[in-house]
């Protein structure tokens, strides 16, 4: 049984909270995660798999395992490779209803959209997206199974 | 080390105090504004200007015979012949004031261009244009049958004089392009591609968006048929442009907007327009931001735009010796005559990366592709980061940055 949704929100809340709001010890901890984020498989850094709608690259892939949904990601640059590692964390593994209903408050908690700003953060609010389409594409294909 | 360049008589610490916005912290350190060449500061008499027209002078004006549109009107056409004194321009009918460079020269594309512009007919643009002089022609070019052709650049950001030469026919009938560019830093040869223009017979219009706070600007002179520019960029407030526009040209061309004011009589069987430069200006303009205006105009013409100059070209230098220094680093425009304008790239680091780290340390910069995507293209790079200084900007400044660029590029080693 994987932790659930909130569980791991809230277990990264508390990491950051550790920071202290600092901006450049958040940033340098952000890049720590996304370094930890397992490698994508090149051959899916393809177009197709391009989150539209974010200032920089991000590629994110979604396959269906045992009835879960596993997220592959990368992005060309540092700090959005450990901001989606972090959505990464949170729905990877999970079941295609858990995330269609997940509801992310981290962001707000950790203040993360003071840290993304505006701009990045409609980009890392299409990658939400784009992981909540897999969630509901996958929840189709399932029930019409 | 001094900030004051007395040889200049620029007194920066002086100026500053005129800037409140530079006088505080983000993310615990000074603030250092680098973002110069997307909008600058603005002086606390041209927001005073601002306040004090809405609590004492706020009516519409040009129509009302009350004694507040009459005040109102009377400081927004001064503004009119500020700006005709401040480009040398030959009468204020010349000054349209409009939303900002974009509006203005989407104004003459799209009536200059659809009474002049015929099939087959040739639009000459430069490799290193911002998006608002590509987009206008290319849509008025496909509008009209036209084509749009592209002077190109060399490495260093120079547009090539002798491929000019060859692009420049009689087919020719508009050469539009920017006065400085806004990645590059590139001061362009105005005068000379404004005289081959001109002897094929073709138009040109100047994007001015870079050059009026930083460079000389005298229209008569340079001869140009049109010159726009926004009044954000040079110490003004934002959602204000202007078009210059020769008398004779402007005369020629038709309306691009219906409205109020931009008339002289109107029925239901038709409508006859107004004189210059009413007949562009359609509806109620931005009264406050147009008198507000002035006053960034006058705090340019007290400094002096020769001292201006000579005190961004040395911050210019010295930014760039500094920052040519820094292993990995290169930057991106390196024409001999340059505004005070620096767009780099770091080996390993993404742009968008160091954009943020430099904001985590109180330094705003802009990062991406500056609106110049095909200028990306050319140099095969999907943006940079860049530093764009003002008058406000100091020597001390340029080394916190330094030593912050060298301390994030340890984090990515």
């Amino acid at each position: 049984m994987s932790q659930a949704i909130n569980q791991i929100q809230d277990e990264i809340i508390d990491e950051f909270s550790m920071l202290d709001g600092d901006m450049e010890m958040t940033i340098s901890y952000i890049m720590e995660l996304g370094e930890q984020l397992p490698e994508m498989t090149e051959a899916n850094k393809t177009e197709d798999n391009i989150v539209k709608g974010c200032q920089s690259k991000v590629w994110m892939k979604a396959g269906l395992e045992d009835g879960k949904v596993e997220f592959e990601a990368d992005s060309n640059t540092a700090i959005t490779k450990g901001l989606v590692s972090l959505l990464v964390r949170i729905l990877s593994g999970k079941s295609p209803q858990e995330i269609i209903d997940a509801d992310l408050y981290f962001i707000d908690k950790i203040g993360l959209n003071r840290f993304i700003g505006t701009q990045r953060s409609n980009g890392f609010g299409a990658m939400m997206k784009q992981m909540k389409i897999y969630g509901l594409a996958f929840s189709t294909k399932t029930q019409s199974a | 080390m001094s900030n004051t360049l007395t040889d200049h008589h620029i007194d920066v610490e002086r100026i500053r105090k005129e800037f409140q916005v530079l006088d505080q912290e983000v993310n615990g350190k000074p603030l250092i504004y680098f973002d110069n060449a997307a909008t600058n500061q603005k002086p606390q008499r041209v927001i005073d200007a601002l306040v004090h027209h809405y609590q004492n002078d706020n009516a519409n004006i040009h129509r009302g015979i009350h004694t507040l549109a009459e005040r109102s009107t009377a400081k927004f056409e001064e503004t009119r012949k500020a700006v005709q004194e401040f480009i040398g321009a030959n009468e204020a009918e010349e000054i349209i004031f409009t939303k900002g460079t974009s509006e203005s020269i989407n104004l003459v594309a799209s009536s200059w261009g659809r009474k002049f512009l015929n099939q087959g007919d040739e639009v000459l643009i430069s490799a290193m244009e911002h998006h608002s002089n590509i987009v206008p022609w290319q849509m008025i070019c496909e509008e009209r049958g036209a084509i749009l052709k592209v002077m190109p650049i060399n490495e260093a950001g120079e547009i090539i004089l002798e491929e000019v030469e060859q692009l420049l026919t009689e087919k020719a009938k508009m050469v539009a392009f920017n006065h400085a560019s806004n990645t590059l830093g590139t001061i362009n040869p105005v005068k000379k591609i404004t005289k081959m223009a001109h002897a094929v017979g073709a138009k040109v219009l100047i994007d001015g968006a870079q050059s009026t706070s930083h460079l000389e600007v005298n229209v008569k002179d340079l001869n140009v048929d049109f010159f726009a520019f926004s009044a954000h960029k040079m110490y003004g407030p934002t959602g204000l442009g202007v078009l210059y526009g020769k008398r004779g040209i402007l005369e020629k061309i038709p309306p691009y907007q219906g409205g109020g004011e931009m008339i002289k009589d109107v029925s239901f069987g038709g409508t006859t327009y107004n004189d210059i430069p009413y007949k562009f200006e359609a509806g109620t303009p931005d009264i406050a931001n147009v008198i507000a205006l002035k006053k960034a105009i006058e705090f340019i013409d007290e400094l002096g735009k020769e001292n201006i100059s000579a005190y961004e070209e040395e911050l210019l230098s010295y930014a760039t010796e500094q920052l040519s220094a820094i292993e990995g680093l290169r930057i991106i425009g390196t024409a001999q005559e340059k505004v005070s304008v620096v767009s780099f790239e770091v080996e390993g680091i993404h742009h968008f990366d160091l954009g943020m780290w430099l904001d985590a340390k109180g330094i705003a910069v802009r990062t991406g592709h500056h609106c110049t995507q095909p200028l990306m293209d050319h140099y095969c790079i999907e943006g940079t980061a860049r530093a764009s200084f003002a008058v406000y900007n100091t020597k001390s400044e340029i080394d916190t940055f330094v030593s912050a660029l060298k301390d994030i590029i340890t984090k990515f080693k």
